[in-house]
């Protein structure tokens, strides 16, 4: 049970340093810990399908993708241009707020009942497979449309037009 | 596993919701206060992974599966998103040099 915490402070500390770091690169490799940390609360969740996919995808794809984007750019200046500080205390006051009026919407601070897991086979590979395979066919399918417009997007706009370049 | 997932397990629900809506505040926070385009899609990022995590927990907390097949339609959605966005990103960076998006305001009409 204090692990759940011990992870849950870590998460918090790395997405806090995501936003707060100066370079753009050592926020990427903030975002890959806590990423890291997301895909550990999946297994303390028993979804091992989910931690694995979570790592594979977004510590292994997303996140690389963003690097090489950040490197192929490569900002030559080491400090990027900074926001006002008003407009940063009124952006963190802003988020503060609503973190206190989700919090206090949803009565967070009170007791409930505590996370069960009834069924240990629930984010299994092949309990989840079933599941995808027959209520939600249709939507898997439409997926890798969806997955192969966007490759077909991304390589339209990364692309020089030959006619202007 | 078993014994690990059982002992686990006696974290309260509302802690959950609790994290998930403090790092989704965090991410609210990175698009409001950077100005680098990428930063600020990495914020976005981390929204999504905050609701990801809260669908599990809802998934595991109510025994059912659908939650978690939610997620993985999430998770392939923000693939094709971050391609799509960054290739946009690259894009403008070859027109304007920069990714601040303060030379973006031109978007304006």
């Amino acid at each position: 049970m204090s692990t759940f915490y011990f992870i849950a402070f870590l998460s918090i500390f790395f997405s806090i340093l995501v936003i707060s770091a100066k370079n753009p690169v050592h926020s990427i490799l903030y975002l890959i810990l806590t990423f890291f940390t997301f895909t550990i609360h999946y297994i303390l969740l028993n979804a091992q399908f989910l931690a694995i996919v979570n790592f594979i995808v977004y510590m292994g794809a997303i996140l690389v993708l963003f690097l090489y984007t950040l490197m192929l750019i490569n900002l030559n200046k080491e400090s990027e241009p900074v926001k006002p500080f008003m407009i940063k205390i009124a952006g963190v006051f802003g988020g503060g707020i609503l973190a206190v009026a989700l919090a206090s919407s949803l009565k967070l601070i009170a007791t409930s009942n505590p996370v069960i897991l009834k069924n240990p086979d629930l984010g299994l590979v092949k309990n989840l497979g079933k599941v995808l395979f027959n209520e939600f066919l249709l939507p898997f399918e439409v997926s890798s449309v969806l997955l192969l417009s966007a490759m077909v997007g991304a390589v339209l706009l990364a692309t020089k037009d030959p006619k202007t370049a | 596993m078993d014994s690990l997932t059982n002992t686990l397990h006696a974290v309260p629900l509302n802690h959950y919701i609790l994290l998930s809506a403090i790092i989704f505040s965090i991410g609210v926070m990175g698009v409001l206060i950077r100005r680098n385009a990428i930063v600020i899609f990495m914020s976005v990022e981390l929204m999504l992974n905050a609701v990801n995590l809260l669908l599990t927990a809802f998934s595991v907390y109510r025994g059912d599966a659908s939650g978690q097949v939610f997620v993985f339609f999430i998770m392939a959605l923000a693939a094709a998103e971050v391609a799509v966005g960054l290739a946009i990103i690259v894009m403008i960076y070859r027109n304007t040099n920069s990714v601040d998006i303060n030379v973006l305001n031109r978007l304006k009409w």
